[in-house]
């Protein structure tokens, strides 16, 4: 039976890829997600899962030997983060356009330069459009329970992608919390057996993966890669579903917290919004009608579903842990504000928080509801972007 | 289908860009990239398959141990099977040369099979 | 030892209708890998002229189940695939026994695939990677690669007025292979049929991983007539240019010793890509090759215990 335990993220994530039991891991350290492969090498040595550990010679070829065993009808298993995920990135595109159900766990860590080892989203921001699906998570019960479910998704017939399951670095991957981990058996029974269409190893009936594709073919094979993203919300409710009835944990596109009846919404990912959950209670007290929304599909973007949870606000305030440099604000208020370009406006505001690994407290956040306040009084945007929590 | 299967839309191929018929590039002609022919003469051929293994193209046919053609849908002419043949058997001939020779074989009422073909015993190509 | 006929008898597993250009050495170099395989194979390849001129979409002239995935990592991905076969049939998911061979052109291998040869070598993976060495990055138009040979004319070491092609000296690919350790290493060349497939052979029969650098000259980035490919292949070795060896556990042996060995200048007088060495002030450049040369073949023979 499931049981409940003290664990860091690292630890819940590498519990899961244990009872996953993946045929084939491929996988590079680098912190904060070494204890992953370290824990995970550990399985290995002591003979608790039947998986062939690769241990390669960089990130590159982290995801290539996945690439390699997934295509040969495996069930592969990477996980990296920061600049691993930046090395891996040529490949990423490769593994999504191949089609393979790989499922990677990344813990979120700052891109350089400067170097910093700490939690930001740049790193699986700049994987945004590789055509992986990725799957935030709040805390390290999140982090387990997607990456269970990841497997599911990323195998589903109407999917066959890759997906990433982020969790905050150092914030979620080393702080310990309460999980609750599932029965071994009930893992297996639940993630079933990978059963590949076409394989390498099917030497009776040999394919050819990766061909060159001139302008003849290649818009088809792309334009099949996109019908593929529209399956996933779908499947992902459904495994969501099925999850619930084994976990008791429900789980959804986004979390809606205090959401309904908001005048003033926050939209954020991973961790922060565990911080931001206390300021929406802290300021429903004082009469504010504030609210959240917690984004856990991100890639594809459920456009259709978060304009219709956001529409009515009067303000909303879009909280990015990556700068898109771009002037125009972080790549989540980007999405989100284009989304909501069809609905009747609120007024839209972003703000760059946390890069880095800077904390982001209670105070700044209630700050921002603030501001959202005196937006939809005022009905006036002053900063569109704004810096949270930098010494100006 | 043809075989570029290019009346096809992204919804009726493979997923991810896979090719499932192996070898399906047999389908595809690169004879038509030649501009000398080799012209294989059964007579003096000893068999020692010395072209057949040196050939890019996998143009050599052969049939139990013995050549018995040239494959010239695929045939680039590249002229390694007559440089590297020990009997000499294989003579490189400009295609115009041999079209004007079966031009004029035809025009002489001689056929199909003009001078040039009827010396070149194995014109076993386009499989 | 293989027999001409009797290799004919086994199925072309490289069909025809691939765009490799006519009289392309790197098709023959893989027909004739294939020629070596008794059991079935699946072959990866990094991008490059091999890769593109065989799998041009819908056709592809495999005939084995076959992976590309990007230019540096045809070790990698096969690496990959190999281990996904050691945890299926662990499970007995797969029952057959298969074996894995990685292609890669000099510069998927020398160059931008170093690194993961080097780490799926010293990982011990059961494979066979196969280098054709066309000696520069002719996919992309003849650039120069570190296998490129000194005085060699390419698109980004172009014979000028003031700098005579390239500069330095190729890399020893094959000792590099060789100081990783690994079972079995070896330097090959198709118009060697017989001495190439049997380094196939023994290549595909250790447990572990071996490695085989095979001469593909370019009749383009080279320069002669195409009919002339085997010719030019025979020239490499005969002026121990590209010398044919095996490295079996640990042990050097010379496995062709040309009779009398030639000198270089002949052979360079054959390719294009060497023609303004022949100009008023660059012959102390030839001079510079065939010492290299000399001094490279005695240290094999040493090695070899054949001097």
């Amino acid at each position: 039976m499931s049981k409940r335990v003290a664990i860091t993220g690292n630890e819940a994530v590498a519990q899961a890829m244990r009872q996953i039991n993946p045929d084939v891991v491929a996988a590079y350290p680098i912190t904060p997600q070494t204890e992953i492969v370290q824990i995970f090498s550990t399985f290995v040595a002591d003979g608790d899962v039947d998986t062939e550990f690769v241990t390669v010679e960089s990130e590159h070829s982290a995801m290539s030997a996945t690439i390699g065993a997934s295509a040969a009808g495996a069930r592969a298993m990477t996980a990296t983060s920061s600049q691993g995920l930046a090395l891996m990135w040529e490949m990423l595109y490769i593994a999504a356009g191949l089609r393979l159900p790989i499922v990677a766990p990344v813990v979120n860590r700052a891109l350089s330069a400067p170097i910093n080892i700490h939690c930001d989203h740049s790193d699986t921001m700049g994987a945004r459009d590789s055509g992986w699906i990725q799957l935030y998570s709040e805390n390290a019960q999140e982090a387990y329970d997607n990456l269970i479910q990841a497997v599911r998704i990323a195998e589903h017939a109407d999917v066959q992608l890759p997906v990433m399951v982020c969790m905050d670095g150092f914030i979620v991957s080393h702080g310990m919390e309460n999980a609750e981990l599932l029965d071994d058996d009930m893992v297996r029974s639940f993630i079933g057996q990978r059963t590949p269409k076409h394989s390498l190893l099917d030497v009776d009936r040999p394919a050819t993966f990766g061909a060159l594709d001139f302008a003849d073919w290649y818009f088809e094979h792309r334009r099949q890669l996109a019908e593929a993203q529209t399956h996933v919300k779908g499947v992902v409710l459904d495994v969501a579903k099925e999850f619930a009835k084994v976990s008791g944990r429900s789980y959804d596109l986004f979390e809606a917290y205090r959401l309904d009846d908001a005048e003033l919404a926050v939209v954020v990912l991973n961790s922060a919004a565990g911080t931001a959950k206390e300021v929406v209670d802290d300021l429903r007290d004082k009469g504010m009608k504030a609210g959240l929304l917690k984004i856990r599909l991100f890639r594809p973007f459920p456009h259709e579903e978060i304009v219709a949870a956001l529409a009515g606000k009067k303000a909303i305030a879009v909280l990015d842990r990556a700068d898109g440099l771009s002037t125009m604000g972080g790549p989540v208020f980007v999405d989100v504000r284009s989304a909501m370009y069809d609905a009747p406006g609120p007024k839209m505001v972003n703000y760059i928080y946390g890069l880095g690994g800077r904390d982001i407290d209670t105070e700044q956040i209630a700050g921002v509801y603030w501001d959202l306040a005196r937006i939809a009084e005022t009905g006036k945007v002053t900063s569109p972007v704004t810096y949270l929590g930098v010494r100006e | 289908m043809s075989a570029s299967g290019k009346e096809k839309g992204w919804k009726d191929v493979p997923m991810g860009g896979l090719i499932l018929e192996a070898g399906s590039s047999d389908k595809y002609e690169t004879g038509d990239w030649r501009t000398y022919r080799p012209v294989w003469d059964q007579e003096k051929c000893r068999h020692c398959m010395i072209c057949w293994i040196y050939c890019p193209d996998s143009s050599i046919l052969v049939h139990e141990g013995k050549m018995v053609g040239i494959d010239y849908k695929h045939c680039k002419g590249c002229g390694i099977c007559a440089h590297e043949c020990p009997a000499k058997c294989i003579d490189m001939r400009l295609e115009t040369e041999l079209e004007a020779d079966r031009a004029e074989g035809a025009r002489a009422g001689a056929g199909a099979g003009g001078a040039c073909c009827a010396k070149s015993g194995g014109e076993a190509g386009g499989k | 030892m293989a027999n001409l006929r009797d290799l004919t008898k086994k199925e072309e597993l490289l069909c025809g209708g691939h765009r490799a250009c006519a009289g392309c050495a790197a098709p023959i170099a893989v027909r004739q890998a294939l020629k070596a395989v008794d059991t079935p194979v699946v072959v990866g390849c990094a991008t490059g002229c091999l890769e593109v001129t065989t799998t041009i979409y819908p056709f592809t002239s495999w005939r084995v189940p076959f992976i590309h995935s990007a230019f540096e990592n045809s070790a990698a991905t096969i690496s990959g695939v190999e281990a996904a076969y050691r945890a299926l049939k662990k499970k007995g998911k797969i029952t057959r026994d298969i074996q894995f061979i990685a292609f890669g052109g000099d510069g998927g291998t020398y160059d931008i695939g170093f690194q993961s040869l080097s780490g799926a070598m010293e990982r011990g993976h059961d494979m066979v990677y196969i280098c054709y060495d066309n000696e520069a990055y002719m996919n992309t138009g003849i650039q120069r690669s570190s296998a490129t040979p000194k005085g060699a004319s390419t698109t980004t070491s172009p014979a000028g007025k003031v700098i005579p092609g390239k500069v330095q000296f190729r890399k020893d690919l094959t000792a590099v292979m060789a100081a990783h350790n690994i079972p079995y290493v070896a330097q090959a060349v198709p118009s060697h049929w017989n001495d190439f497939i049997t380094k196939v052979q023994k290549a595909l029969a250790v447990k572990g991983p071996a490695f085989i650098n095979v001469l593909a000259p370019c009749r383009l980035g080279w320069q002669f007539d195409p009919a002339e490919t085997i010719d030019i292949m025979r020239g490499a070795v005969e002026t121990c240019f590209w010398p044919l060896y095996e490295v079996e556990n640990g042990v050097w042996r010379v496995t062709h010793k040309p009779r009398e060995k030639k000198p270089v200048r002949g052979w360079l007088e054959k390719q294009g890509r060497f023609r303004h060495l022949f100009r008023p002030g660059n012959e102390h450049i030839i001079e510079e090759i065939q010492a290299d040369i000399d001094r490279n073949w005695e240290a094999l023979l040493a090695r070899a215990g054949a001097a």
